[in-house]
């Protein structure tokens, strides 16, 4: 889509261009370029010499089975924070929906974990299953689980799983909110004329409808379990015990800048990039489908 | 509603109030922890209902400086960069938006294209390359270090790029007559014209400059600069015993108020803002 009539100066429009692209240029392509390059170099540890190494660096994150261990631990990550925040919000926003009386009240209450800071819904949740004072930790001794996430890997990992989903429900669930808002009443009506109850109406009509965004919400998911829960994982384990919750994205962070390995890091970088870009060609692909409906 | 189902009714209620109450409760907790002394915190169980220390332990915080910077400098400190990441973010993407919606030069798509890759980019990714460039820049301590190199947004200049689409041709055309220059024009008719989408737009940005953890926590070493987010990091990294509990929640309370109360308040436009850029 396009104007019909443009304006003819010369100069003006790069100069509004200038400032975007200046800093694009200086801190996103110069880095990501750097990243790229640095991923064909084998550096030691003092930083005094380098040397091109072609795809070394890449061969042996391959061969590494820690790297790979690491990346089925981010997708299982991924794929299990996308599910349970976007189950949860989908059960509350179809309640939601039903309910007319105190709706904007839930959804106020509903919207707050938005605004928590990653690492801050961390240490929320560290203190909740602190595994001596925690308050959590009690009623679960009082069941008889015994609760130590610094020994325990899969309550470690539960337990940041558990963090990074209740930080995305508010997302969402403002989003299932508005696609099923924007069902039209008369379909709803129709079934319900026919004998269809609620959650039958929930099953055939409200799910499919929504379908596009349940997809749209996926996508979306999956890219902040990658990148934007650096912070929960900082807090609550710090990749820890072993290296039972640490992502990809914390582990080229851990790599780089504590282990000092920069040539394995930036390798790293630029898998990341590619992960990037295929789910965003995934992501716009979705977006232009839509346009045409 | 479509039928009458005052049990049905009656059963979503409730749940709902048991759900947001589930969710909700990190946060009670929070402020229940916030409101009581260091002893009763090392009492298990931890209460689960407000003490009385509230204010006491807000006089300890901000009279103390041993948690790291005080905590009015780290909260400034959050402001000045958030602040400086949202209408920064604004600024250069409605201005290129406008050059790329509105006129017709040389590279345009190039440009363009440059300003998308940038969606591709997120920091966590290119994070020890652009260290250095801004090391080497002197940038490191600072707030331009803090807040410039987060500034370039695909996602904000795509968005004023559907927003400019929808504002009639005619509109344009009417201004040229009338001899309007363009900047005029983009004062007097684009910017009022995407009044909401800007004040949107601001919610959602404040709020990501505000929550910044992983960039600040590398470009800065001097305590006075640090973040509030980031403080609480150090918090609980500092004991040698047992961190100070009812401090770290009281500070996440200080850290998380200022965003949660703008998406509260502003909660309508924020709603609609997300809805609608993303999709």
């Amino acid at each position: 889509m396009q104007k019909r009539v443009h304006y003819n100066t010369s100069y003006l429009p790069y100069l509004l261009v200038a400032p975007q692209i200046i800093i694009t240029l200086v801190f996103f392509i110069w880095p990501a370029m750097q990243a790229l390059y640095q991923s064909f170099l084998l550096e030691d540890a003092f930083g005094l010499s380098s040397e091109f190494v072609w795809f070394d660096n890449f061969v042996e994150l391959y061969e590494n089975p820690n790297y790979f261990d690491s990346f089925i631990r981010t997708a299982f990550f991924s794929f299990a924070v996308a599910g349970l925040s976007m189950g949860v919000a989908l059960f509350f926003a179809a309640l939601a929906d039903r309910v007319v009386k105190g709706a904007h009240g839930y959804r106020t209450l509903l919207i707050i974990p938005y605004a928590v800071a990653p690492v801050l819904a961390g240490t929320l949740w560290l203190f909740l299953f602190n595994p001596t004072l925690g308050i959590m930790t009690y009623f679960l001794d009082m069941l008889g689980i015994n609760w130590n996430h610094k020994l325990d890997s899969s309550q470690a990992m539960g337990l940041v799983i558990l963090a990074a989903a209740w930080k995305q429900i508010s997302y969402n669930f403002l989003f299932f909110v508005a696609a099923m808002y924007s069902i039209p009443k008369s379909l709803i009506e129709a079934a319900a004329i026919d004998g269809a109850g609620p959650a039958h109406r929930f099953r055939t009509i409200i799910f499919p409808l929504i379908s596009p965004t349940t997809f749209f919400l996926l996508v979306v998911n999956i890219i902040y379990a990658f990148f934007d829960t650096f912070g929960i994982i900082h807090a609550v384990t710090a990749g820890g015990p072993g290296n039972s919750t640490e992502i990809l994205v914390y582990k080229v962070f851990n790599d780089g800048f504590v282990g000092l390995d920069l040539g394995g890091s930036a390798a790293q970088s630029v898998i990341l990039m590619f992960i990037v870009i295929g789910l965003t060609v995934v992501q716009f692909k979705y977006i232009e489908r839509k346009v045409e409906y | 509603m479509v039928e009458n189902r005052p049990m049905t009714t009656f059963i979503s209620h409730s749940v709902l109030i048991i759900g947001v109450a589930l969710i909700v409760f990190p946060i009670w907790i929070m402020l229940v922890a916030s409101s009581h002394d260091a002893l009763r915190l090392t009492q298990v169980p931890l209460p689960l209902l407000p003490g009385d220390q509230f204010w006491e332990n807000i006089k300890l915080l901000f009279s103390s400086r041993t948690f790291g910077a005080p905590l009015h400098l780290s909260l400034l400190n959050s402001l000045a960069m958030a602040m400086m990441i949202s209408l920064g973010k604004i600024s250069i993407s409605v201005l290129s938006a406008f050059a790329i919606v509105y006129f017709k030069f040389r590279f345009r798509m190039f440009f363009f294209w440059m300003i998308f890759v940038t969606l591709m980019l997120p920091v966590e990714v290119r994070i020890l390359p652009t260290y250095e460039v801004v090391a080497s820049l002197g940038m490191l301590d600072s707030y331009l270090g803090l807040s410039v190199p987060l500034i370039a947004s695909a996602t904000a200049t795509f968005m004023f790029r559907q927003t400019f689409l929808t504002i009639p041709d005619e509109l344009m055309e009417a201004s040229r007559i009338d001899g309007a220059s363009p900047m005029r024009f983009f004062f007097d008719v684009v910017i009022p014209m995407s009044r909401t989408n800007i004040a949107a737009l601001f919610v959602i940005l404040f709020i990501y400059g505000w929550n910044q953890y992983l960039w600040p926590l590398l470009i800065t070493t001097d305590p006075d600069m640090y973040t509030v987010v980031m403080s609480i990091k150090q918090m609980l990294e500092s004991g040698e015993s047992e961190p100070m509990w009812h401090m770290i929640m009281l500070t996440s309370l200080f850290a998380m108020l200022p965003p949660v109360l703008v998406v509260i308040f502003m909660q309508k436009i924020f709603v609609k803002g997300l809805t609608d850029s993303e999709k």
